[in-house]
């Protein structure tokens, strides 16, 4: 067992580390790699940018050999059209993919957040144990008990539902919250919560007051990260959620593409708009992603 | 590391573990029923022979591995996998390191280029894939038109139609959703590198060169282990790349054993023989991770 080299592992500093040591350079040398920055980010950009403008133009203009680079003209309403299309109950699979994602994040939280609190705070027989059967089940990932998880799901007759989906979603993304929530409770001085005791305050005035504000970042990261990964989920939804409108957007969007008619421009209206909300979500994590993502995954 | 523990004294072990249960619990119930058992059942059902629609109809020996070894494609998609998850891995982890290394400076708009490349890590993989597969199409395809308009291509070419270029577009996507996480974990590693060090490196006289070999790969070692093996699982399990890309192409050669797995499920409904194959295909990951570990012994203090 290694320690990762991040500095987040036991001491979580809020602050990122940000580094100007040198000062601001001179000459064209800034300019030339804020050049190469910017080339950086459009590779990085382009293919949204492609979804973007291609979300704009009409069915016949999309499909046109040659393709244009630009609409010809521009069709916003495929914004509002895109809701009732015979592909797919579209808004039924954007509730689909909320409830599925809230709900299994809200577990996630429910579950995960005494479980990092308690192997911080205390140890007991089991506990190394119990955080590399955390660590291990990272290992496992959805599509690889796919088979094993619809089977189970049939004979539960839980298959084809939200609930199962919940469940599976929570499971597999118990390891990186628990962990990095983990690093957060321990970078806190027990001494903190002792002298709260001292003053007089219960244990959970305590957890409320002083513990709960400190590791707020750790959780606020490992809430936002577990609901982008069930946010995106693909491959068990795939094979566990058949009925149309169970299923959520990253598997309804692929019923617009056809072997031979794709309505591509429905396809990237979906994408932006599944794409668009956690992306704000990942930037107000990105500083933290930096320090603190390595410190939950070894250590 | 001080840590406040139970003032009750020296408790008994058994008392220690009922006083953790109710804590850990949640997550026990789910890592041992949504994660644990599935793979108990999977191997389980492995050894099964399950009708298309799901009914177990008793023991079937090792005769669902027999069939996934007499596949006629196994070979061809065995190597796929190696050359997917090798090629995707290493080159996504050669990029990355340059690209931490730029991000690492400072510079103006540093952070909007930060914010860029986090993009593709946040968006979902189907869907960042489809842009390609809709790019590279050689009729309508944006991609194939930018490649015959800069000089190129004389042509549009169907690199989503014949297995081989399919398969190496999904190589380049694969690395490209990956590019995102692995430069962070590396970024990271680069922050944990003292600035003094590297100050006394170059009193001494060492070069660029010199210091990166010497200081900087030696200190980023951890960061680029966690990073290689992180990579390694979720290449090995990636699914929605080569199916979004190469899945309209008839027949096994641009599959992996993960999409084979799914092709079986979904397409043939073999779950036996699907179950086996998963099997396999999770015997692969260890193998490979092992592997790995025992070649590039990112481990290894010295």
């Amino acid at each position: 067992m290694t320690v990762t080299a991040s500095p987040a592992a036991d001491s979580v500093a809020p602050a990122a580390p940000t580094r100007r040591t040198a000062g601001p350079a001179r000459g064209a040398r800034p300019v030339l790699m804020a050049a190469a920055g910017a080339l950086v980010a459009l590779v990085f950009l382009a293919p949204y940018l492609v979804m973007i403008i291609g979300s704009f133009k009409p069915r016949a203009e999309i499909l046109r050999v040659p393709p244009t680079y630009l609409p010809e003209q521009w069709r916003p309403d495929n914004y509002v059209t895109l809701w009732s299309t015979p592909e797919t109950p579209l808004p039924l699979n954007l509730i689909s993919t909320l409830v599925i994602s809230i709900s299994a994040t809200l577990l996630v939280l429910v579950v995960a957040t005494p479980a990092a609190y308690y192997t911080a705070r205390h140890h007991f027989p089991g506990r190394t144990i119990f955080l590399l059967v955390v660590l291990a089940s990272q290992m496992l990932q959805p599509t690889v008990l796919a088979a094993g998880l619809f089977r189970e799901f049939v004979v539960l007759g839980l298959n084809d539902t939200w609930f199962a989906m919940i469940l599976v979603n929570a499971a597999f993304n118990l390891s990186f919250a628990v962990w990095i929530m983990h690093s957060f409770f321990a970078g806190i001085p027990s001494e903190l919560e002792e002298a709260a005791a001292l003053d007089g305050a219960t244990r959970l005035q305590t957890l409320r007051r002083i513990t709960l504000p400190l590791v707020w970042p750790g959780i606020v990261t490992a809430i936002i990260f577990t609901f982008v990964a069930c946010w995106n989920e693909f491959a068990a939804s795939l094979v566990i959620l058949s009925t149309d409108a169970n299923q959520p957007l990253s598997v309804a969007l692929t019923k617009f593409i056809g072997q031979y008619d794709s309505a591509w421009q429905y396809v990237f209206a979906i994408s932006v708009v599944a794409i668009v909300p956690v992306v704000v979500l990942f930037a107000l994590i990105e500083r933290r992603l930096v320090g603190g993502l390595t410190a939950g995954s070894v250590k | 590391m001080a840590r406040a523990d139970i003032p009750a004294g020296r408790r008994s072990a058994r008392a220690e573990l009922i006083a953790a249960a109710p804590w850990l619990a949640g997550v026990l119930v789910l890592i041992v029923g949504v994660v644990l058992f599935p793979a108990g059942y999977m191997i389980f059902n492995a050894t099964r022979d399950i009708s298309p629609f799901g009914v177990d109809r008793g023991s079937a020996g090792l005769e669902n591995f027999a069939r996934v070894a007499a596949l006629d494609a196994l070979p061809r998609v065995l190597l796929n996998s190696a050359i997917w998850v090798v090629g995707v891995v290493a080159v996504t982890v050669g990029i990355s390191l340059g690209l931490a290394q730029f991000l690492n400076k400072a510079f103006p708009g540093r952070r909007w280029v930060r914010l860029a490349v986090i993009v593709p890590w946040a968006a979902s993989v189907v869907m960042t894939s489809t842009v390609f597969y809709y790019g590279f199409d050689p009729f309508y395809g944006i991609i194939n038109r930018a490649l015959v308009d800069i000089g190129l291509l004389d042509v549009p070419f169907g690199f989503t139609k014949q297995p081989v270029p399919a398969f190496a577009v999904a190589m380049g996507v694969a690395v490209f959703v990956s590019l995102p996480f692995t430069t962070y974990t590396l970024l990271a590693g680069l922050q944990t590198i003292p600035d003094d060090v590297l100050e006394a490196a170059r009193i001494d006289g060492a070069g660029r060169v010199a210091s990166y070999r010497l200081i900087v790969l030696p200190m980023l070692r951890p960061a680029i282990a966690v990073a290689t093996l992180i990579n390694i699982i979720n290449v090995f399990n990636s699914l929605p790349i080569l199916r979004m890309i190469a899945g309209s192409i008839p027949g096994y050669s641009a599959d992996t054993t993960t999409t084979l797995i799914f092709k079986l499920i979904q397409t043939e409904r073999q779950v036996d023989t699907a179950s086996a194959l998963s099997v396999v295909n999770f015997a692969l990951v260890v193998v490979i991770t092992l592997v790995y570990l025992r070649i590039a012994r990112p481990m290894r203090e010295d």
